[in-house]
């Protein structure tokens, strides 16, 4: 295992970490974005760019989109 | 049974639970030294063989294209749910939100975010339709590159108005392309049929390696799983905009 996917796969660990200790959803949603990306890079650097992008797509944009869509509706129904 | 059982019976439990994972890991072969005969395989075949140089492409679209066909069905299944679950409800009205303490001084949206928002979807939308067309060359394909394009309509969002968003495109067309886009590959697998081989061989012209024009019926097929995609995601987003923005519930009968 070379350094750089070590680190990789220590950001990931750090950032799937992050995602469950951050309780506001909010901020989950964004967190969860951002570990996408680390994902991402970990399967760039696992030499399987197809999945990456994938990854990147959905994980980083569309999943922290429908999160933050379902936050607002829920939140303006209870006012 | 009391705490102090459950206790017991869980830490038994977990101690088996820990023994089978432990002596799983210990057989694991060592990162990175894993050998996959089928990986060799189509590895040294896909591009004399297809003509396609991105081997994840040639998997999944040429020898286990019914797989794909598959899970594109099982896309078009999950947009066709969300659209049936976010209908708009009988008690739920189209109307402007109203501002709960009126007078307040609201932020508009940057300009920084507009400019940039709008600088962005016209690259965001080529990369897309590059990403989408040369799936069989680099990494990349119908799936990421109709995701990709379906972000360059929601940065019209986040640099504008949901009202600007709405007139941009017709959203009955985009319910026919998604509908088109997942009956095109069936038609592709036809194809295969009518030629008189199997369904979804790849019996197009395979061109020359590196070649946009090359690969067979893959090009076409990718094309159109990215309309597919591209228009699924566009109408789940259209969902959900709706859903968070324009829908209220009728007031008196929350």
């Amino acid at each position: 295992m070379s350094l750089l996917s070590a680190l990789a796969m220590i950001l990931v660990g750090a950032g799937g970490l992050a995602v469950v200790t951050t309780r506001e959803p909010t901020r989950q949603a964004l967190v969860a974005g951002l570990f996408g990306i680390l994902l991402g890079i970990l399967f760039f650097i696992l030499q399987a760019p197809d999945v990456a992008l994938s990854e990147v797509v959905v994980g980083a944009v569309a999943l922290p989109l429908m999160l933050l869509l379902t936050l607002a509706k829920v939140r303006g129904g209870s006012r | 049974m009391t705490t102090r059982v459950r206790q017991l019976v869980f830490f038994l439990g977990a101690l088996g639970l820990a023994a089978l994972v432990v002596s799983a890991f210990v057989r694991l072969p060592h990162f990175g030294s894993g050998f996959s005969i089928d990986g060799a395989q189509l590895g040294a075949l896909s591009v004399p063989q297809r003509h396609i140089t991105d081997v994840v492409t040639a998997i999944n679209f040429d020898y286990r294209g019914v797989d794909t066909m598959g899970e594109e069905f099982i896309f078009f299944a999950a947009v066709a749910a969300v659209g049936l679950v976010l209908r708009p409800q009988p008690d739920e009205v189209v109307r402007a939100e109203v501002d709960a303490a009126s007078g307040r001084w609201v932020p508009p949206t940057s300009d920084a975010v507009r400019v940039l928002g709008l600088a962005l979807v016209g690259p965001t939308i080529l990369f897309g339709l590059y990403i989408v067309a040369h799936g069989h060359l680099t990494p990349g394909g119908g799936f990421q590159g109709g995701v990709v394009l379906a972000t360059g309509v929601l940065l019209v969002y986040l640099a504008g108005e949901y009202e600007h968003l709405h007139g941009l495109y017709p959203e009955q067309a985009i319910k026919v392309g998604e509908s088109v886009g997942a009956a095109g590959y069936v038609a592709i697998g036809l194809v295969g049929l009518i030629w008189g081989t199997a369904f979804l061989d790849n019996i197009g012209p395979l061109g020359t390696i590196g070649r946009l024009n090359s690969a067979g019926l893959v090009p076409l097929i990718d094309v159109a799983v990215g309309v597919e995609v591209a228009a699924g995601f566009v109408l789940l987003l259209t969902a959900f905009l709706r859903q968070a923005i324009v829908l209220r519930v009728r007031e008196g009968e929350q």
